[in-house]
């Protein structure tokens, strides 16, 4: 940008007086050399995870579902509690390209590709739960509707499952659009470093990008119009999750503050689970100069924001339990504390609620492993609470005759740590493959904050 | 497609090659485009370029989508198979929203990608047509277009080197 963006009061979003061509340089550098030790460890590590899922979902399919711990009480648990972690994983990675681009939150330009990566890998896990607990995934698409000889039979457009589908489907397709129209320019800059196969494979990817400002103009508007669709629709697809359980009569779900209560946390997961991989991404790639400790800071504010948003709504929850008067709300929320499952919901409490207080202290946001510590426990405090909201609320209904207890079993354990495998497998290989920093976009914030006076021999738009 | 001959200045800041298109367009100059790592802002003006019509093509597919999906779902729910479902109504306008929003952004967004291909002729076949390799990399590059034998070419170069080109090229392009 131009010397209109430099002021003393502005700190640089990029260290390390950067040129053009260093950006260039380093964004392809993880592309363009042999892969790391650390690398091949850890897709090996994840390549496990995913194939011990995949022994574990296959086993599940041959048998039926009557593999898992579920029984007639809880029909819902471990598969829909990984389908909403998941889910709202994903949710951050729109956040920090959508909305914080709607907000003119340049500082997202670093992360903004890998987020938005993680979202789609994210999502990908999530659809893989409800599609496996159909039990016959072979007919998932008897979700769609087709034209059919059965009448044809049409699905029910009043059910929350079916928009369940429409909005995951949705959300899934314009976060990969998004993400894919994001990495044109990027992929010509590689096709332009590259010989041979590769370049051939990445200019064609690239759509024949030219960087001609005609060009440029009508993908700003595009970029821009995505954005502000893609805002709304996250917000919609963790409401529509949400309606999964608000429409419905069970304590403990039927409740108005779901639709708000979930995208909030699905933010807060989202950036707890972008913290753990930048922070371990920045080292391994060695890119500090470009995910800074500025960037952690930022990100641990809306980390923050949000855990106090959460803590709300379970305040809320409390309130409304004693305030409605309603026996069996108030017995929802006592079975919570006082249950068979209550360690697990102080559990979450103490990871959601505690913890992040921690990030009130500017030490603690700019010291990266501390960070990583915390965001480890709202990852967990995150999965808990969809644990707590759907177990603990199914597992004592309305017939004291019909409360029981429900135990994963190791199948459901495996098709976790399998989901785990496939995202990071994916991400390993993104982070090899395709430019992990949106270079572009980089280049347009160097001069953020930076003297040109002092740019010293930095002729490159300093 | 017909080939045509560009004088090319080469940029190496974002400052200088903004000055250098708002004088050649004031001077008169045939300015053809300018090849940027990243976009320019304030060059949209400098090239004298009309504003997208992506808007207008988001919005008319996303009202294509939202009156595409309500129709379906009201002919599915009241006409094709009315299906009776816990006593709820069959014209449960409300319920019906939801996946209409849903293939409302849907619509708009695929619309807009899809014309934002076709304008500028995107596809995995097309060989861009690149005055210099570095406008995607690290330099800005402003191209005038040559008339007939080359006329002018050596004032085009003197008044790019003028306002701060640090090289100079005669390509050929096709368009």
């Amino acid at each position: 940008m131009s010397t209109a963006h430099w002021s003393a009061l502005r700190i640089p979003w990029i260290d390390g007086n950067k040129t053009n061509s260093d950006v260039s340089e380093d964004v392809c550098a993880p592309l363009e050399r042999a892969p790391t030790k650390a690398w091949y460890y850890a897709l090996a590590a994840s390549s496990t995870a995913l194939l011990i899922g995949a022994v574990a979902v296959t086993d599940q399919i041959w048998t039926g579902i009557g593999t898992w711990g579920l029984n007639k009480t809880v029909g819902w648990s471990w598969d829909i509690t990984n389908f909403v972690f998941w889910v709202g994983i994903g949710h951050a990675g729109t956040l920090i390209s959508a909305i914080l681009f709607l907000f003119r939150q340049r500082w997202r330009t670093s992360i903004n590709r890998s987020a938005e990566a993680m979202t789609i890998f994210a999502v990908m896990c999530a659809g893989l739960f409800p599609i496996i607990h159909m039990g016959r995934p072979w007919l998932a698409y008897w979700v769609l509707p087709y034209p059919n000889p059965m009448g044809p039979l049409w699905v029910n457009f009043r059910s929350p499952l079916l928009w369940d589908v429409f909005a995951i489907s949705t959300y899934f397709t314009v976060s990969s659009v998004f993400w894919y129209m994001g990495l044109l320019p990027d992929l010509a800059l590689v096709a332009r470093r590259a010989n041979g196969w590769r370049k051939e494979l990445f200019s064609r990817l690239s759509l024949g990008w030219d960087g001609s400002h005609r060009t440029w103009m009508h993908y700003e508007i595009l970029y821009l119009l995505l954005a502000g669709l893609a805002t709304p629709l996250v917000f919609s697809v963790h409401t529509i999750v949400s309606f999964d359980f608000s429409t419905s009569v069970v304590p403990g779900w039927h409740s108005t503050i779901f639709p708000p209560y979930f995208v909030c946390g699905a933010i807060f997961s989202g950036f707890a689970m972008v913290l753990s991989l930048m922070i371990i991404a920045r080292k391994v790639m060695a890119l500090e100069n470009y995910i800074t400790v500025r960037h952690i800071d930022a990100m641990c504010k809306i980390t923050l924001l949000t855990s106090m948003i959460v803590s709300l709504a379970y305040s809320t929850e409390w309130f409304m339990a004693w305030y409605s008067f309603n026996p069996y709300e108030r017995f929802a929320a006592l079975n919570r504390f006082l249950g068979p499952y209550n360690h697990f919901y102080f559990m979450m409490l103490f990871s959601n609620m505690v913890v992040p207080q921690a990030l009130w202290s500017q030490r603690v946001r700019t010291t990266p492993w501390a960070v990583f510590i915390i965001s480890i426990f709202v990852n967990i405090g995150m999965w808990l609470e969809r644990f707590v909201i759907i177990t603990i609320s199914l597992h004592r209904d309305y017939l004291p005759s019909s409360w029981t207890m429900y135990h994963p079993t190791r199948i459901e354990i495996a098709t976790l740590i399998g989901s785990f495998g496939l995202f990071f497998t994916l991400f390993l290989l993104f982070c090899r493959f395709l430019p992990m920093i949106a270079a572009s976009e980089v280049k347009g914030v160097l001069s953020y904050g930076r003297n040109p006076k002092h740019a010293g021999g930095d002729h490159d738009a300093a | 497609m017909t080939q045509h001959r560009l004088i090319a200045g080469v940029f190496d800041s974002e400052e200088n090659i903004l000055a250098a298109a708002n004088a050649a367009r004031r001077a008169g100059y045939p300015v053809q485009d300018a090849f940027t790592p990243y976009p320019v802002h304030g060059m949209d003006h400098a090239l004298g370029l009309a504003p997208s019509p992506l808007p207008k093509y988001c919005f008319r597919f996303g009202t294509a989508g939202l009156l595409l999906t309500l129709a379906f779902q009201y002919w599915v729910s009241l006409y094709d198979w009315p299906m009776n479902i816990g006593g709820k109504s069959f014209n449960a306008s409300p319920a019906l929203i939801p996946v209409a929003f849903e293939l409302t952004v849907l619509f708009a967004s695929l619309g807009t990608v899809a014309s934002f291909l076709a304008l500028r002729r995107m596809s995995p076949m097309k060989k861009p047509a690149l005055p210099d390799l570095r406008g995607i990399d690290d330099r800005f590059v402003l191209t005038m277009r040559l008339h007939g034998e080359g006329a002018g070419a050596e004032t085009m170069g003197r008044f790019l080197k003028e306002h701060g080109a640090v090289e100079i090229r005669e390509v050929e392009a096709q368009s």
